[in-house]
């Protein structure tokens, strides 16, 4: 076969390094910055059905949620495994949870994994505006 | 015709023979969901059986919520026919998802979760905003789009398949609940394909 000739292999060099560099950040949670506005979108699709920013329902109200410790509302009967876990829920804790509830803390009761690292961080960008 | 003229503009049938034969369909359902469910659960680990039964009462949670909220919407007086009558049928249906998540956690050696009272849930649901019938839909549109995608994202979690299978039953009765609510709200329904679970 022919070579191709050296400006279609440079641009082709180019190319895969940028798709290379694109991988590399869709692989690395936080990579881009978390868009609260977005995770407000997908907090009122996926999270409304158990939570609210301002009410306790069938899962714990949220506003506050950043910083506090885990299990710790007095009025909401957290699940034994949470209010004993000493968590504290930061951007890392809260990631952690989202990504695989169980086996962050066995025994809880939310069961629903976040596994989109882009959603993940998007949603806790909104959690830290419920203040 | 004929068919037409069974419907309103929300889309559902509400000729009264027709619903009723809606009504035992649900209860067919329901009776299927609760001998389905559990079986591969009942032969695993205690811990694995419990895992369930946590997942199936928070399911519970959703239900006894979900029939309060339409309670509420029910003897608010904002609601009217055919909107009320169809508002009571999707009760009917989250009756249904009770009474087999009930059975179901009950096979399984598990203590179904309490319902709250009704001024619980109309405290949590902001239930004194509501002021006309939109306000009444869109919470119920909201409630059962959050249902739905609840179920699907709950699915990968149950160790028993048969049980993950319910979960899918039940978002697919949210679902549906959802295009209903959505169309009598005048709402466009999603262009894009895969809207829910994610």
């Amino acid at each position: 076969m022919d070579a191709q000739p050296f400006h279609v292999r440079s641009i082709m060099h180019r190319s895969f390094g940028l798709m290379l560099v694109a991988l590399s950040f869709a692989c690395v949670p936080g990579a881009f910055a978390a868009n609260a506005v977005r995770g407000e979108e997908i907090y009122n699709s996926r999270c409304i059905a158990c939570h609210s920013p301002d009410a306790n329902r069938v899962g714990p109200k949220h506003r506050g949620v950043v910083g506090r410790k885990a299990g710790s509302l007095a009025d909401f009967n957290s699940s034994k495994a949470v209010r004993t876990a000493g968590v504290v829920w930061d951007e890392e804790t809260l990631d952690q949870w989202l990504a695989d509830p169980q086996g962050f803390i066995p025994g809880q009761r939310m069961n629903f994994k976040v596994t989109d690292p882009t959603d993940r961080a998007d949603l806790i960008a909104y959690l830290k505006t419920l203040q | 015709m004929l068919i037409q003229s069974k419907r309103l503009d929300t889309g559902v049938i509400t000729d009264r023979r027709a619903l009723l034969r809606g009504v035992g369909t649900v209860g067919l359902s329901a009776a299927a969901i609760a001998v389905l469910g559990g079986c591969e659960s009942m032969a695993a680990s205690k811990s694995a059986r419990e895992a369930d039964v946590e997942i199936l009462n928070v399911a519970l949670g959703l239900e006894h919520e979900a029939i309060n909220a339409y309670q509420l919407g029910a003897e608010s007086g904002l609601l009217q026919d055919p909107v009320l009558k169809t508002a009571v049928m999707f009760q009917g249906h989250h009756k249904a998802h009770r009474d087999a998540l009930v059975a179901t956690i009950q096979k399984l050696g598990g203590k179904p979760a309490a319902e709250k009272s009704m001024n619980d849930y109309a405290t949590a649901l902001n239930a004194g905003s509501l002021k006309n019938q939109g306000d009444v839909l869109h919470l119920a549109a909201r409630l059962e789009r959050g249902a739905a995608n609840a179920y699907l994202g709950v699915i990968p979690s149950f160790g028993d398949k048969g049980l993950a299978q319910v979960a899918g039953r039940l978002a697919a009765d949210e679902a549906m609940h959802w295009t209903v609510l959505a169309s009598a709200l005048g709402e466009t329904l999603p262009s894009k394909a895969l809207s829910f679970g994610a």
